[in-house]
């Protein structure tokens, strides 16, 4: 028996403790925002936050997630509207969009380290994350616009 | 249209078609293209998706009596842009604001049109049906308000979802009319009047990718995420080598192992007795070992554990690095067969005042690498059976699924579903197949989903390539003539599958003595359709040897295509479409005119001969004609001293015809065609002892964030039918990058990979 905190919940989960953390969001936990892409950690379509920090969900197992806190595409904010989400929206980065999820919690764990990141901060967080359709334009510029709205944002408050 | 997708509230129900029946013209076969193949697929009616009859509008739009319509979306969405694209066209002419349309699927069947989702066709084939549609429903809602009232329906004339009575100042909502309406009969679609695009309110108007709010919060449904009720995971360890049959499997131990339920060889099933066809990439169902567990992770696990022996036969011994000493072997002998031959190439190669260059490329063959791995979940039940696919053929899975299951057509149903992805990979349709088998063999519902590894190594690929060019060029630095030897693989008078080269492009026809010969030799390996097949290798060959034409005859790269561009005669100006809209239904040839346009457009963007760069820095430029579109491109790249490539940005000129009906979609889906583009410079699949090397990305890799250069996209808008644009952006982005290559160091790119000559991304 293992106990998974997954945005904010206390999840058990009870089989195959090698299970990778991708199959057990995906198949055990019914949270399908997570993509398989590669089983490698190479395209980053798996991306989630273990502590914080970006992590290739396909490389970390079940019984390795135990006790850190999980936060998946479907936890990133209560109602959808992180920032990084309304960036994306706002200038319609998806094509397909099968990698959109693992780009978005990348962006949005840079985002969180810094607020104002550069082009090549950018470049060196996101270039584990494969779009195969090609929207790396509109990813950046998205990117420079969250941190805009996320400056915007706290001014509010 | 599903039901699902309706709910019960919808309510307008046409039945009858309209009477008269309309045919729309066919995709017109590309005449200079050597090779066709007999059984592609999708070659069936309405080939590239241009219907033979009218659509029912019943087949595509409900209203409910809220006023909003649900318009239903024909082809599968794999990033191109279609979900959108095609229902705006309907809105357009029903007259509705955008924001009462919900986008809805279809189903799957002749019902809904061709479907065929390739070859950039969506836009070009739907443009007149999707409008048809449109006008006939707010033809109907105009008839049952003009009953209501009593008054001529000439009288009455819509605003966005309403239908009004000027005359009486009498207005009636869509909404209020949708019950009555569904009861007209549907006009005839010869009798339809289209509006004046210049009082377009949605077309040319940019929209929201109709399911970008739930892709952003991970809720967008992709083949991957369907699950049915009761539902096994299978994997399918299939033959390494195409043809190749299992002797023998330890299915013993796999069956021992956690969560495995059910672990099984599949023979292999033949398709229409002639499988399996390579040359004609019939996509049928090969020999392997099915594993069904009762999550996928355990079907994985059990196939790690999972032992076959083989029996593999003659093509396990295919080398693809033997075929290039073949091929430089075949090119120093008389080509086997002429594709096209103007005027007299080897009289003017023989004259003394002509100076002769040489040129031999090699590209290879390459992996289309969807992110979403194939996949496909299938319930066979009662002798039916239901399919849910991310196919680009649909239509084309339905009939390879009762095939291989041996049941009716009518009893297969298939669901579309979003892909991750297409790139004309899922025009191929062999995971429908295995799922819909594996689905039947155990009894339950199944989701089959493949590996990255597999994907890579069970491929429909693009094939493999060779060129010898020589080109005269006379005294005055004209060039005089132009001979291709092509050499590709096939058999007898026979390219692979998508192997043709389509002897007509550019420069054929603005010389007078041209020939494009051709040799095949002997390589078996699935191939197939990839983004702008055809175009995506010869493009680049023959757009980097334009270049060492340019350079040899000391004239600049724009200059000698526009001048080869102007020879030719003028076109004649397009016909207006039907009901007095823009030019409509067909897909025109190549047009220099357009061609010269695109050229011009990119040059001034670029500042094409204007700038001064920085030392080993340099612009190269391309265009090319490819699935109804004319696009130039212009690449500023820097090498640096130790051959690492920067491509600092990239200027995009496309024809898009009358209109880019979405014109944000459209910007956006042109700079993916040039990521696209610049991926397959470095990208490469070898066959040895019959199978693939490569397996995964860091093999046959794609371009990432720190190598994409932006990307700036014009438009120029000429009255031609609106084109599709998913495809015609990509070829010419890597001779724009070689060009550029070769002006910065002198190098030529002769070999791609480009790795193969010492070049990488910086």
């Amino acid at each position: 028996m293992i106990t998974l905190t997954i945005n904010g919940k206390a999840q058990r989960y009870d089989g195959d403790s090698e299970m990778p953390l991708l199959w057990v969001l995906r198949d055990e936990l019914n949270l399908k925002g997570t993509k398989f892409g590669c089983g490698m950690g190479l395209c980053g379509a798996c991306t989630v936050h273990v502590n914080g920090e970006p992590v290739r969900s396909c490389l970390v197992s079940a019984s390795d997630a135990a006790g850190k806190k999980i936060t998946t595409i479907e936890g990133l904010s209560p109602d959808g509207t992180h920032p990084v989400q309304v960036a994306w929206e706002a200038l319609d980065v998806p094509q397909c969009g099968y990698c959109q999820t693992g780009q978005i919690m990348t962006a949005s764990a840079l985002l969180a380290k810094k607020k104002n990141p550069t082009d090549a901060d950018i470049d060196a967080a996101m270039a584990g994350n494969i779009c195969r359709c090609g929207t790396y334009g509109r990813i950046r510029a998205a990117i420079h616009k969250a941190s805009e709205g996320m400056k915007a944002g706290s001014t509010n408050r | 249209m599903e039901k699902i997708n309706l709910g019960r509230r919808s309510i307008l129900r046409a039945t009858a078609i309209a009477g008269g029946g309309m045919m729309l013209g066919l995709f017109p076969r590309r005449e200079a293209r050597a090779q066709a193949p007999a059984q592609a697929p999708g070659q069936g009616p309405g080939r590239g998706g241009f219907a033979r009859a009218p659509l029912s509008p019943a087949n595509f739009v409900s209203i409910s009596p809220d006023g909003i319509a649900s318009i239903g979306s024909p082809n599968t969405e794999m990033g191109q842009g279609s979900f959108n694209l095609l229902p705006m066209m309907v809105a357009e002419e029903l007259d509705i604001d955008w924001k009462n349309v919900k986008i809805v699927r279809t189903g799957v069947g002749s019902e809904f049109g061709g479907q065929f989702t390739a070859g950039s066709t969506a836009t070009p084939s739907n443009w007149v049906p999707m409008r048809q549609i449109g006008g006939a429903v707010r033809g109907m809602l105009i008839a049952a308000a003009a009953q209501n009232w009593g008054v001529p329906a000439a009288e009455c004339s819509t605003t966005p979802g309403r239908v009004v009575h000027s005359p009486s100042g009498r207005a009636a909502s869509y909404g209020e009319l949708a019950a009555k309406a569904a009861t007209m009969p549907v006009p005839d679609f010869s009798t339809l009047k289209f509006k004046d695009p210049k009082d377009y309110k949605i077309i040319g108007t940019t929209t929201l990718g109709g399911e970008t709010k739930d892709i952003i919060r991970g809720k967008a449904q992709f083949g991957i995420d369907i699950t049915v009720p009761g539902m096994l995971y299978a994997v399918f360890e299939k033959t390494p080598v195409s043809r190749g049959k299992v002797v023998s499997a330890n299915l013993d131990a796999i069956k021992a192992m956690k969560g495995v339920k059910h672990a099984f060889i599949v023979e292999g099933a033949p398709v229409n007795g002639n499988y399996p066809n390579y040359l004609f990439a019939d996509p049928g169902l090969e020999a392997g070992v099915a594993i069904v567990a009762d999550s996928w992770w355990a079907a994985q696990s059990a196939r790690k554990k999972l032992k076959v022996q083989w029996d593999l036969g003659q093509l396990a011994a295919q080398d693809s690095e033997q075929t290039v000493a073949k091929a430089e072997e075949l090119s120093k002998q008389a080509p086997a067969r002429t594709l096209r031959k103007d005027g007299d190439t080897d009289a003017v190669f023989q004259r003394t005042d002509i100076r002769v260059i040489q040129g031999a490329y090699r590209f290879p063959i390459i992996a289309h690498n969807t992110l979403e791995p194939q996949n496909a979940t299938a319930h066979f039940r009662d002798g039916k059976v239901e399919v849910w696919s991310t196919s680009q053929l649909p239509q084309t899975g339905r009939q390879l699924v009762a095939r291989v299951l041996g049941i009716p057509v009518n009893d297969v149903t298939v669901h579309m579903v979003r892909a991750g992805g297409g790139f004309g990979r899922r025009c191929y349709n062999d995971s429908m197949a295995e799922a819909a088998w594996i689905s039947k063999t155990v009894g339950a519902p199944v989701k089959l989903l493949w590996t990255r590894e597999d994907d890579v190594q069970h491929d429909y690929y693009r094939p493999g390539g060779f060129q010898y060019l020589k080109a005269a060029i006379d005294q005055n630095g004209k060039l005089a003539a132009w001979h291709d030897h092509y050499i590709t693989y096939g058999e007898g008078n026979s390219f692979i599958a998508e192997g043709g080269f389509d002897a007509g492009q550019f420069p054929a026809g603005l010389i007078r003595d041209y020939q494009v010969q051709s040799s095949v030799l002997p390589l078996v390996l699935k191939t197939g359709a990839l983004r702008a097949p055809g175009s995506n290798c010869s493009a680049w060959v023959v757009q980097s040897f334009v270049d060492d034409v340019a350079h040899a005859a000391g004239k600049d790269p724009l200059a000698l295509r526009l001048e080869l561009l102007a020879s030719a005669p003028a076109p004649a100006a397009p016909a207006s479409g039907p009901g007095g809209g823009p030019p409509g239904g067909g897909r025109p040839g190549l047009n220099a005119a357009r061609m010269r346009g695109v050229l011009e457009l990119v040059a001034e963007k670029s500042g094409w001969g204007k700038r001064q760069l920085p030392p080993r820095t340099a612009l190269g430029i391309a265009c090319h004609f490819d699935h109804g579109g004319h696009v130039a491109e212009v690449a500023e790249v820097t090498v640096s001293a130790d051959k690492k490539i920067k491509v600092n940005k990239v200027w995009v000129a496309a024809d898009v015809g009358s209109h880019a009906v979405n014109p944000g979609a459209a910007e956006h889906v042109l700079q993916g065609a040039v990521i696209d583009g610049l991926s397959e410079l470095i990208q490469e699949i070898t066959l040895k002892n019959g199978r693939v090397v490569q397996s995964n990305y860091d093999q046959h890799p794609v371009l990432r964030m720190p190598e994409a250069p932006p990307i700036e996209v014009h438009f120029l808008r000429t009255n031609n039918t609106p084109n599709g644009l998913g495809e015609p952006g990509l070829p010419p982005i890597l001779p724009a990058v070689c060009n550029a290559i070769f002006k910065a160091t002198g190098e030529r790119i002769h070999t791609l990979p480009f790795t193969k000559q010492g070049f990488r991304f910086a």
